[in-house]
């Protein structure tokens, strides 16, 4: 058998034993986040060390609708790209404060996000992965094609991210940036799973009928679920378009959804950590397929439907699962 | 408690309810029978809002409630259990309880990211009342188990449970016997004495003709999508339009 | 009429008829198993990049069609037996999922053994304007139209007539009841792959030597066949060549009269506005739910 670090014997007390698992799975994200940068020998480490943990913010995000809340988004990295291109040309071309164009930014994404829900939340299936899909290539297009703002499938550059005169320059000051945020997103979602409203929304997964005859505007939720997730993708947006200093189309099309899809459903639909895990592993094996053509895309098609066809749950849950065989019996 | 009056659905051109209207007095046992088809369920998915009438209003406590969604109703206090099981399998048995109670505690998003105060507080003593609940109904064995992994029978005790978590004062059980055995079905009519003792009044579809005698208060019959008959369970027991298209062939109900 | 006017039709239908072999591809297989395949794309450039390639490599033109239909066929094949089969009752996300995943294999493999670049195709015949009420059409054009004309009545008779078209509906109704009647469920979702594979490599190829193919032409190719078969109403064979010609038409005269650059955003703007309106397509019957 399998033994997590720190899992053997540890007395727990009187606590009920999921207050116990959250804690000492955040103590040890946060042992990891702290310790990680001595580790990195260059900032091309931190560098990717920074895109993972903003791959792993948007893979909990969509996780949270997809894997919690049951509703596919095939388009979900076109919310990325509106927060990226939002502060991108606020802060370039109207001279608006970083900040005010994140909050800008985010403001139109939640906003236009809200009115989207509104129809396509109605749909379900197929036919939500087909509207999700066309609103992302649909952005995508619209980035590609006004090229006076966006600077066309080229791109525009983005200028550094500085908060009441203080600058943020360079790799490791970004991870400490970064390293606080996903960890705030992951206890902030965390918190969410395990209130009513989070109940809520696993509910309406399992049975719409359920939920509603239960008090849950199912409507009303999906939405809410919905416009939290863009929202938050937009902000994310910034943030990378400020730290990448170069965005071009490419950050919000297909081929990006595709792969926070892969994030979640291969690290494990409905778990936290199952994003975070995903996210570090996918985020990372381009890095080692680097120059070879056409074989990322392969390992992350193999990826995705080998893990479909034989951890339909995805890596984490299945391990954790496989990690408490006598009790998961009555699980 | 509950007013029926004139209520009709129809299906393109299909009348499944056809100009229904009876009374549910408050604190009783109050039983739809009828064969296969004759609109009981399509009767209970229009009194708990999942569908919309096409003709007819329902009222309750004397407010009409006809048109308004059903995530409304929990909060007013009626609640309901399905004939195909609507349980969510992808949360653990007493999460489906708590669910029950969403309309009663505090469900906002901020509130539940950031953990305010209030929330764990009440949550915690929703999860205190759903073990006592599934307790009560038979349920205890499960507590800890994950719904995916519960049998038919306990699923059906579960549905119960959690419809009793929203603190109903009606409460409607679609054919709450189906697939039980015999001590599960003895069991299923004690629970439902003791509700009404609690003070919550109970609705009744089922086709399990021995509990139905021996729970309700009163029977309504349905057939056809109308209304066939309406009584205490001996007066529909004599009624010969009930004999005729129904209980003459008693133990084989279509 | 104008010239003009006339022109953008011409293309349109061209188009469309490309649109509504990529639709039929979907639709076969949503029937036979629920699954929309978002692999159908690459079933297209498969065959048409296969044929190229053998061209260029000598083999003469009608032997490289062959090979590039059965190329796409076989991959149909496998993608069933390995992949989508081996998920039964799985959740729709799930099979989509999949499918995404073969299509990602597919393309990236092209994308290894045939690099990046465009590839072409000589026209069948020849390369010649012909000339139409002021307006012009490649004889290709012409030969896109009438193939997928005879594809489309082809399978009208294959569903209607033959014994094995008539089991392959039957079981898309009611895959239990056809299975009780001895229809081989399996098979005809193995069949369902294979023929959409081949209808969609056909319409590959008879494009290519109008617009070239690369190893992501798949991607917009198979995600308006998607539209135009959700336009139609998923899993109706009528629906799919409406909805294909519709989208083919709105899209040229959308290139002819608004902007060239915004025609890939005409069909998830389409399909945005019939999903709002009748979200179970333009000729779909509507969905009832039992609770």
């Amino acid at each position: 058998m399998i033994k997590l670090p720190g899992a053997n014997g540890v007395d727990s007390g009187s606590l009920p034993e999921e207050v116990v698992n959250r804690f000492r799975g955040l103590a040890a994200l946060a042992a990891v986040l702290i310790i990680l940068p001595a580790f990195l020998p260059n900032t091309f480490y931190v560098d990717v060390a920074n895109r993972v943990a903003i791959l792993a913010m948007n893979a909990i995000m969509l996780n949270l609708l997809m894997g919690y809340t049951g509703q596919i988004s095939l388009g979900h990295a076109g919310f990325f790209g509106l927060g990226a291109y939002g502060s991108a040309i606020l802060t370039a071309r109207y001279n608006v404060p970083p900040l005010g164009g994140l909050i800008l930014s985010a403001v139109v994404t939640a906003l236009l996000s809200w009115a989207v829900a509104r129809v396509i939340l109605r749909l379900r299936g197929h036919y939500l992965a087909m509207a999700t899909l066309g609103l992302g290539v649909i952005i995508t297009i619209v980035l590609t094609n006004e090229a006076q703002w966006t600077g066309g499938p080229d791109g525009m550059p983005v200028g550094r991210f500085s908060v009441l005169g203080y600058s943020l320059a360079g790799e490791r000051q970004w991870y400490w940036v970064f390293a606080v945020l996903l960890f705030a997103t992951v206890v902030i979602t965390q918190n969410l799973i395990n209130s009513p409203a989070g109940r809520a929304l696993q509910a309406l997964h399992g049975s719409e009928v359920a939920a509603t005859v239960a008090g849950v505007d199912v409507r009303r939720r999906k939405m809410d679920v919905f416009v939290l997730s863009a929202t938050v993708s937009s902000i994310l947006g910034s943030l990378g378009a400020h730290y990448f200093g170069y965005i071009n189309p490419g950050i919000a099309d297909f081929v990006q959804s595709t792969e926070l899809v892969i994030i979640v459903v291969f690290g494990g639909m409905a778990s936290i950590y199952g994003a975070l895990i995903g996210a570090v592993i996918i985020g990372i094996l381009p890095q080692f397929l680097a120059g070879y053509d056409g074989w990322d895309v392969v390992a992350f098609g193999v990826i995705l439907a080998a893990t479909m066809i034989f951890l339909p749950r995805g890596l984490v849950p299945s391990l954790a699962a496989a990690m408490r065989p006598k009790r998961g019996a009555t699980c | 408690m509950l007013t029926v009056d004139h209520l009709s659905k129809s299906f393109g051109g299909i009348h499944a309810v056809q100009d229904v209207g009876f009374h549910i007095p408050a604190g009783s046992v109050y039983s739809v029978i009828g064969p296969n088809g004759a609109g009981k369920t399509t009767l209970f998915n229009l009194i708990s809002g999942l569908y919309t009438p096409t003709a007819g209003s329902v009222k309750f406590e004397g407010a009409e409630i006809t048109g308004i969604p059903p995530h409304s109703l929990a909060r007013m206090g009626i609640s309901r259990t399905f004939q195909n099981l609507q349980v969510c399998k992808n949360l653990s048995a007493i999460e489906n309880v708590m669910v029950g109670a969403h309309s009663r505690l505090n469900s906002g998003m901020f509130a539940g990211m950031f953990r305010f105060p209030g929330i764990v507080r009440s949550d915690r003593a929703c999860k205190e009342r759903a073990v006592d609940l599934m307790t009560q109904v038979g349920c205890k064995a499960y507590i800890d188990a994950h719904a995916s992994a519960m049998p038919y029978g306990a699923l059906k005790k579960l549905e119960v449970a959690r419809a009793l978590a929203s603190e109903p004062r009606l409460l409607f059980l679609d054919e709450p016997a189906a697939g039980l055995n015999h001590t599960e079905t003895h069991d299923m009519a004690l629970l439902v004495g003791e509700l009404v003792r609690l003070g919550i009044t109970v609705v009744v579809v089922e086709h399990d003709m021995k509990l139905v005698m021996n729970i309700s208060h009163r029977i309504l019959v349905l057939n056809y999508g109308q209304k066939l008959a309406e009584g205490t369970p001996e007066e529909i027991r004599k009624n010969p339009d009930v004999i005729a298209a129904y209980l003459g062939g008693d133990e084989d109900e279509e | 009429m104008s010239p003009e006017f006339i022109q953008f039709i011409l293309s349109g239908i061209t188009l469309g008829a490309t649109y509504t072999l990529a639709a039929l591809g979907f639709s076969m297989i949503f029937n036979a198993s629920g699954v929309i395949n978002f692999a159908q794309g690459e079933f297209i450039m498969i065959g048409g990049m296969c044929a190229s390639v053998l061209v260029s490599a000598g083999i003469p033109l009608p032997l490289a069609c062959i090979v590039g239909v059965m190329a796409a066929g076989l991959i149909g094949y496998l993608m069933e037996r390995l992949a989508v089969g081996q998920c039964r009752d799985a959740e729709v996300a799930t099979l989509i999922l999949v499918t995404i995943g073969v299509s990602m294999i597919v393309r990236g493999l092209t994308e290894i053994f045939f690099g990046k670049a465009n590839h072409g195709l000589p026209h069948f015949s020849s390369d010649k304007p012909i000339e139409i009420a002021g307006a012009t059409i490649l004889p290709q054009s012409l030969w896109v139209l009438a193939v997928s004309a005879l594809i489309v009545v082809g399978l009208k008779l294959f569903f209607s007539r033959t014994q094995l078209g008539k089991g392959m509906l039957a079981a898309s109704y009611d895959r239990l009841a056809a299975q009780l009647v001895g229809i081989d469920v399996r098979r005809v979702l193995t069949l369902s792959f294979i023929l959409s594979a081949l209808i969609g490599a056909f319409g590959g190829i008879l494009v290519t030597p109008i617009s070239t193919v690369a190893y992501d032409t798949g991607i917009m190719l198979g995600l308006k066949g998607f539209v135009a078969a959700t336009l139609g109403g998923l899993g109706s064979g009528s629906g799919a060549v409406f909805g294909g010609l519709l989208l083919g038409l709105v899209e040229a005269l959308t290139a002819g009269y608004v902007s060239s650059a915004y025609k890939d955003a005409v069909p998830f703007v389409m399909v945005f506005i019939v999903m709002v309106l009748r979200p179970q397509g333009l000729l779909g019957a509507k969905p009832t739910d039992r609770i």
